[in-house]
């Protein structure tokens, strides 16, 4: 195996608490995973390879959110070690479902699950990589969407802002062709509140989005809420359906716990 | 061996999914205590699940894990649809079962590729793979991408299916939608094959575990998406015994915890499948694992490689016969109410059994979820054969010893995310 150039870019991944899903998504690009390591050297990705190249790094792509002390420091480590520091997916750019403990008593939590919750290092809350360290850009999903993911690496690499629309899944879900699921069939979507990228999946299958790509800017959510309720859902069964996947960047409610 | 004591961190585990960490204590030239210490921090699903609506756990629990959630799905369904005594569709049922083959595809072409050939090959990766035989890693590449394309098709995306729901899907395909991926699947049941001749070129070391077995069986194919519990100790039952025979346990060097099966350690996975129910095996999947060399059953767990690639001929064989025969369900999901009551769901994830157990309250609510994947059951196994080839090369430096004791854990495909961090080795000799 011969060393790769000087020139060539390097590409890191690093891996918080998480499902692995999202880094998952880099080596589902079948078609372009060998493109891809033959334009950047593969420095630091355990999940594909034992060898470990040391930083810095020039972009370096953040899955997970933090969870325990050791990694609040690890991520400040990896920051000063990257030129671009990416978050991918739900957990590293909004805490993750895992974020629910923020709204619940993290010791009931431990032992729900622990016999002997001592034994478990962990800390109250599970936050996104943005509250530790500055991050370059937030790719949104969970999961993220192979072609975005793309997108941000070619972006990245060629030294300009990854073209990710800011826009909502409505939009998507317009430019399908579909029928609103909503207004057609009174089924609950969350899509004018929900971040694009996933390109209007769930209506595709006759199913209300169910917000995993997060908020948009500014989402309206008090006219959401009336929807929902016109669309039939209780209070409790909207409290729960934001308190998902990005239970914390939604900002609503007490994550969808039990009054 | 003098009495000092010596402790080293030698490097991180790779090629899995998910990290952890190895502890090896060696004292009086033996192997004293060998611990996989499983890091991931914990995220608590059991305990967020508590209070939710009991249709919500097939999407919260996929979340659990990014390379299998059709398991998670799946598993999650037969528990709720038990707890509610509902009745599925048979083509309902198929669907679901072809939705399950795609993940088996994607999920042991991962391992088998990426993985877990390197350390047959003398790689560090499937990059390096793609220098020496370039053939083989598009081999893999294009097997992987027809697992994904029934997901999918089927499900919306690869990972985390949006079309899964409690009693169904969302939305059944038409038999149109259906029709591309008979032809992709043409193709790759060759690329199948190959893979299977190709890992049965490996070199094995020569080992047979004696560790007990389970898996699931079903009375008419080889047991995916359901099934009854069977193991090598002659047990048999359905899900809602599972219980009764495995009790979990928390050690203290993980945050996994750890399973055994009538008080003893066991296996599930492919070798617990294959062991169980080669004879299922049918067609070109049959003739392939008797082409590689397999007997009725498997227990070196070095060619789970070879078991890996009979059972992705299998499932790619399995997809093209429910393709075929596939009528679009309608309705595409049986109708659900709540009702006060305790299911249990299990199902061949591509790693092992997963059972799912949840009790609802008569509002629809969960008030009580467990969840049981595979890795924590193999987790007593896996130190047991850590601990016999430690003692076996404890000659080796610590570098070639850590090497070995990766190959053994690579060969169970832990799914350390389930439970996981850093795989590093920390030998003890004192």
């Amino acid at each position: 195996m011969s060393a790769p150039p000087k020139t060539t870019p390097t590409l890191a991944v690093w891996k918080f608490a998480s499902c692995d899903g999202c880094q998952l998504t880099l080596l589902d690009c079948e078609d372009e995973l060998l493109a891809l390591s033959e334009a950047v050297a593969i420095a630091h990705f355990l999940e594909l390879s034992d060898t470990v190249t040391g930083g810095p790094y020039d972009v370096s792509l953040v899955e997970g959110s933090v969870t325990t002390a050791a990694d609040r420091d690890r991520i400040r480590a990896i920051r000063e070690q990257s030129r671009f520091l990416v978050t991918i997916g739900a957990c590293a750019t909004a805490g993750g479902i895992q974020a629910l403990r923020n709204f619940a008593d993290i010791d009931e939590f431990l032992a729900v699950v622990y016999a002997s919750p001592d034994y478990i290092d962990t800390l109250a809350t599970s936050t996104p990589i943005s509250a530790h360290v500055p991050v370059d850009f937030e790719l949104r999903g969970c999961p993220i969407d192979r072609r975005q993911l793309l997108e941000v690496i070619t972006a990245y690499l060629a030294g300009r802002r990854p073209n990710i629309p800011n826009t909502s899944v409505c939009t998507e879900c317009k430019r399908r062709g579909l029928t609103c699921v909503m207004v057609a069939d009174g089924t609950p979507c969350l899509g004018p509140v929900t971040h694009s990228g996933c390109g209007a999946l769930c209506p595709a299958v006759s199913r209300g989005c169910y917000g995993c790509f997060g908020p948009t800017t500014d989402p309206n959510l008090a006219s959401m809420t009336g929807w929902l309720r016109t669309c039939g859902m209780t209070d409790s069964a909207i409290a729960r359906v934001f308190a998902t996947f990005n239970v914390a960047a939604y900002g609503t409610g007490n994550g969808g716990r039990p009054e | 061996m003098t009495s000092a004591r010596r402790e080293l961190i030698v490097r991180a585990l790779a090629r899995v999914e998910g990290e952890g960490r190895l502890d090896v204590t060696i004292r009086d030239g033996r192997a004293d205590r060998v611990a996989l210490a499983i890091y991931e921090p914990p995220r608590f699903f059991e305990s967020f699940l508590r209070g939710r609506h009991y249709l919500e756990p097939p999407d919260i629990t996929s979340r659990i894990c990014g390379i299998c959630p059709v398991a998670y799905q799946v598993s999650a369904c037969n528990a709720l649809e038990q707890a509610c005594a509902l009745k599925i569709d048979d083509a309902v049922l198929d669907l679901r079962r072809l939705l399950y083959c795609g993940e088996w595809i994607a999920s042991h072409v991962l391992h088998i590729y990426f993985l877990h050939a390197p350390d047959f090959l003398g790689l560090p990766d499937s990059i390096a793979l793609a220098r020496t035989d370039r053939a083989a890693i598009e081999r893999g590449l294009a097997l992987k991408k027809a697992g994904n394309a029934i997901l999918d098709t089927i499900g919306g995306r690869p990972i985390h299916p949006v079309n899964v729901r409690v009693g169904g899907f969302h939305r059944a395909p038409t038999r149109t939608e259906l029709a591309p991926l008979a032809e992709q699947l043409g193709a790759a049941l060759e690329y199948a094959v190959a893979t299977v001749d190709w890992v049965s070129s490996f070199t094995y070391p020569d080992i047979e575990l004696d560790h007990d077995l389970l898996a699931l069986r079903h009375e008419s194919r080889y047991a995916i998406e359901d099934g009854e519990i069977v193991s090598s100790t002659g047990l048999r039952c359905p899900a809602e015994e599972f219980p009764r025979h495995v009790v979990e346990h928390q050690v203290p060097h993980s945050t996994a915890l750890h399973a055994e099966l009538d008080g003893r350690r066991y296996l599930t996975g492919p070798l617990a499948r294959y062991s169980l129910n080669s004879s299922q095996l049918t067609g070109q999947a049959a003739s392939s694992a008797t082409a590689a060399g397999l007997d009725v059953q498997c227990r070196n767990p070095y060619r789970s490689i070879v078991v890996r690639a009979v059972e992705v001929v299998y499932a790619v064989e399995e997809a093209l016969r429910i393709i075929d025969r596939y009528q679009r369900p309608a309705p595409s999901f049986a109708a659900v109410a709540p009702k006060y009551a305790v299911g249990h769901g299990i199902s061949e994830a591509p790693r092992g059994l997963l059972y799912h157990r949840y009790e609802l309250d008569t509002d629809g609510l969960l008030t009580a979820a467990i969840i049981i994947p595979p890795t924590s059951q193999n987790q007593a196994a896996i130190e047991h054969d850590l601990r016999t080839a430690v003692n076996a090369h404890l000659t080796l430096a610590d570098d070639d010893l850590t090497a070995v004791c990766e190959r053994i854990i690579r060969n169970y495909d832990p799914c350390i995310s389930c439970a996981t961090h850093f795989l590093t080795l920390t030998i003890d000799r004192r």
